[in-house]
């Protein structure tokens, strides 16, 4: 235990220095943004979470069990546009990247708090076009707007929900660059770039992607706006436009973007298992620049998405070749974190089993991205549930495992509290069952022929898609549980005290929850970060 | 770009050269996304250019060279009277500084109308706007008009951050007017510069690729 953490001499804490409404709206704190946003993508993550149970419930029977077909595909559209522009790009970055970044690089804010807080707005603004959108009769283009699906054909909102997304980028672009400064320039006395925790790694390689990626999809959605507002042909074939260029600019940020999901809970994974192993982490090196690559070969893999679309074979052949590439750094990670565990004092707290749970799922994930990528399988495979359960092994056993994780093992800091760990252990156990139910089947189905977005399905594919069904709603109960209990344990939770893990990093030496400027003494570091075992970091 | 107010240390930064280097930074950062941007239409332009080449140049010979260069010769000077308010804000001159801020907002604005209405009301009343008023036939007819897309999407975009750029001048020069700059304190004006070079910077790839391809002096 850190000898330097003390409780906090004054009581005050960023939580409790000024109450009232104005005093979170107007705050330029980081913690307190962090917070903002935590409440409002629980929200997007609801809405997303409804329009998946309608789904779920939808395909129970193979003539569709509850949605009209044009309302079934608005359904799956809303869920895909929330669930990764609403939730999963912002979460972890906007909660966790947020709160620790400043604290975990010794400083007292992000180098640009009113820009954080700008960023908080244009998110909701974003959110207000969304759920415009969706009240006002919803969108049927699925989550990736393929011209000319989508500037020609579809019915509905289109240009707000676009727009929406469209605003969505610039907060995420305003965060990513907000971060990279904040590492670049603030870094405590010390603080080395090879003394930095892997979670400022793995943030600071998704804020490069957020950076650089996010204003082509905002080219690509300008001009869909264009084309549909004055009916010229940029990507429409019948005014000699080219509806391929618009998969090529969409994909060109949402290859890239599927790491902004992901790099972010492999940063939380690299904390959460050397903590609980209490043991420094296996190939410090290799975790680090393996964030490094995985962003910058991520711009170079986008063509696996149009394999059947049209594209030149030569390209195709690259793009798989490519493919198989990014998936190398991810495996290093992956072996990474199983030799910290080997001959580690591993304790399974609930961070612990989400962090177990991400590798596993994620493994699952990464490998059956492989035979996505591999050309000749994916002609079978393409639009088909094949598709679905991979990228859900990614997102969902993945990333969203890791933001829970990381949830989890930062709880305390943030609010100060304890929540029952045997809930939440019993929490993530529903989850991870819930979760493989949910998708198993759902790559059985996909091999076996069944396509993505289809209202209706042939008979023989029912049993597998009930037990898909039953297995969301047990997966559904799993994220209901922490919402509970974690929100009981801020009023009724015992005190954390500053380290309940045990943990190194500066986050941890500060009182939980922190003060507003996060330190009393701004830190001073002389030892590299995961010291446990030896002796432990500390703060001079 | 730059937090905190002019002259004053932020409560989170060590220093005033952490706190410029950190706004030197995150408008770098910024710019790269507007290169990032531009790219993406530069890119779609070069794809319909290469399909639709006599289409492209037929479009382009609809434009005016003459206004084009005027207007890169605005532009170009503007620089110049930029970086010279740069250069006297950090020395502290401040009627200089209000003068030559004066003068990069009229050599915006100049540019900016030049472009609205000797540029794109005369395409628009000669049939020259597709999806609104397009009447240019003959056999390339299709290309021009998607020159003609990406002409008015890039220009644009273009003169969209030349009107952010003039708005945020006209802020600053009342910013200098009540003497909140000193030769520390002048981050605003100094990333007002990158911002306002990187605007000219565009247009400097904008008017070769949009008024000078298939050459027709
Ligand atoms: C290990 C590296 C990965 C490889 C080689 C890979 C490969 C692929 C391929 C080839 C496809 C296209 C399948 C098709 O449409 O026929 C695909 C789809 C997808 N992948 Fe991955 N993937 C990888 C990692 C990820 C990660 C980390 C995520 C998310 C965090 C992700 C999310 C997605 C999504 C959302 C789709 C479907 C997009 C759509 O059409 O709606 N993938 N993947
Ligand atoms: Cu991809």
């Amino acid at each position: 235990m850190t000898a330097t953490a003390t409780e906090n001499s004054t009581g005050v804490n960023y939580l409790n220095v000024q109450y009232g409404i104005r005093s979170w709206l107007l705050t330029t704190d980081h913690k307190r943004i962090a917070l903002l946003y935590l409440a409002s993508i629980t929200f997007f993550f609801l809405i997303g979470g409804i329009s998946a149970v309608l789904i779920r419930i939808h395909l129970i029977e193979p003539q569709g069990a509850l949605l009209q077909p044009a309302t079934y595909n608005k359904m799956f559209s809303m869920h895909g546009i929330v669930m990764i522009f609403f939730f999963l790009i912002p979460s972890i970055p906007a909660t966790m990247g947020n709160f620790l970044i400043p604290m975990m690089v010794g400083a007292r804010d992000l180098a640009f708090p009113r820009i954080n807080l700008l960023s908080w707005y244009i998110y909701v603004v974003a959110g207000l076009f969304t759920v415009y959108a969706l009240i006002a009769g919803g969108v049927d283009t699925g989550w990736t707007f393929y011209t000319p699906l989508s500037t020609t054909y579809a019915n509905g909102q289109v240009m707000a929900a676009a727009l929406g997304v469209f605003i969505a980028g610039f907060s995420s672009i305003l965060t990513g660059l907000n971060f990279i400064v904040t590492i670049h320039k603030m870094r405590a006395p010390g603080l080395t770039w090879s003394r930095l925790p892997l979670f400022v790694w793995a943030m600071y390689a998704t804020s490069v992607i957020q950076v650089l990626g996010t204003p082509v999809v905002a080219v690509a959605i300008v001009l869909v706006g264009l084309e549909r507002m004055f009916q010229v042909g940029v990507f429409d074939p019948a005014l000699g436009g080219d509806p391929i260029l618009f998969q090529h600019l969409f994909w060109f940020y949402s290859h890239p973007a599927v790491y902004i999901m992901i790099l972010p809970s492999m940063g939380v994974v690299s904390e959460l298992v050397t903590c609980f192993s209490k043991k420094r982490i296996f190939g410090y090196h290799f975790i680090a620049y393996s964030s490094l690559a995985i962003a910058a070969i991520s711009f170079l893999v986008w063509g696996h998405h149009m394999y059947v679309s049209g594209q030149s074979v030569y390209a195709s052949l690259v793009f798989s070749a490519l493919s198989f590439a990014v998936a190398i750094p991810s495996a290093i990670k992956v072996f990474n974190w199983t030799a910290t565990l080997y001959k580690g004092s591993v304790s399974y707290d609930s961070p612990m089993i989400y962090a177990l749970g991400f590798i596993g799922l994620f493994t699952m994930g990464g490998l059956t991205g492989m035979f996505l990528a591999s050309l000749a399988t994916d002609i079978h495979l393409h639009d088909t549930y094949f598709v679905i359960a991979h990228f859900h092994y990614i997102m969902v056993g993945g990333a969203l495992m890791g933001y829970l994780g990381g949830l989890h093992f930062w709880w305390p800091k943030i609010t100060g509290r304890l929540y029952p760990d045997a809930w939440a252990r019993f929490a993530a156990l529903v989850i991870f069952i819930g979760f493989n139910l949910t998708f198993f089947p759902q790559f059985v189905v996909g091999y076996l022929g069944m396509p993505r977005r289809y209202a209706v399905y042939p008979e023989e594919f029912q049993v597998l898609n009930i037990m898909s069904s039953a297995g969301a709603s047990i997966l559904g109960v799993g994220y209901v549980i922490p919402l509970i209990y974690l929100i009981w344990s801020m009023r009724y939770g015992p005190a954390a005290g500053p380290n309940p893990w045990g943990a190194t990093g500066l986050e941890w030496q500060t009182p939980s929850p922190p003060p507003t400027e996060n330190f009393e003494q701004l830190p001073v570091v002389t030892e590299d970060a995961y010291e446990y075992g030896s002796k432990e970091a500390h703060v001079v | 770009m730059s937090d905190g107010r002019a002259g004053a240390l932020a409560h989170h930064f060590e220093d005033l050269d952490q706190q410029h280097e950190a706004s030197s930074l995150g408008m770098w950062l910024f710019l790269a996304t507007e290169v990032m941007f531009f790219g993406g239409v530069f890119a779609a332009y070069t794809v319909y250019r290469g399909m639709y080449l006599p289409g492209f140049e037929a479009g382009s010979h609809h434009l005016s060279i003459k206004l084009g260069a005027f207007n890169t010769v605005v532009l170009l000077c503007s620089s110049l009277t930029m970086a010279l308010a740069v250069r006297a804000a950090t020395l502290g001159k401040r009627r200089h500084l209000i003068t030559f801020l004066a003068l990069t907002l009229a050599l915006g604005l100049t540019f900016v109308g030049v472009k609205l209405v000797f540029e794109w009301y005369h395409d628009y009343e000669t049939g020259l706007a597709p999806g609104i008023n397009w009447a240019l036939a003959g056999p390339h007819s299709r290309g021009a008009e998607l020159f003609f897309v990406f002409y008015f999407t890039l220009t644009g975009i273009h003169a969209l951050h030349m009107v952010i750029g003039i708005g945020i001048l006209a802020v600053l020069i009342g910013m200098a007017a009540r003497g909140r700059f000193t030769p520390e304190g002048s981050n605003a004006i100094e990333m007002t510069g990158l911002y306002w070079h990187f605007v000219d910077i565009i247009w400097i790839f904008l008017f070769p690729l949009l008024y000078l391809i298939g050459a027709h002096y």
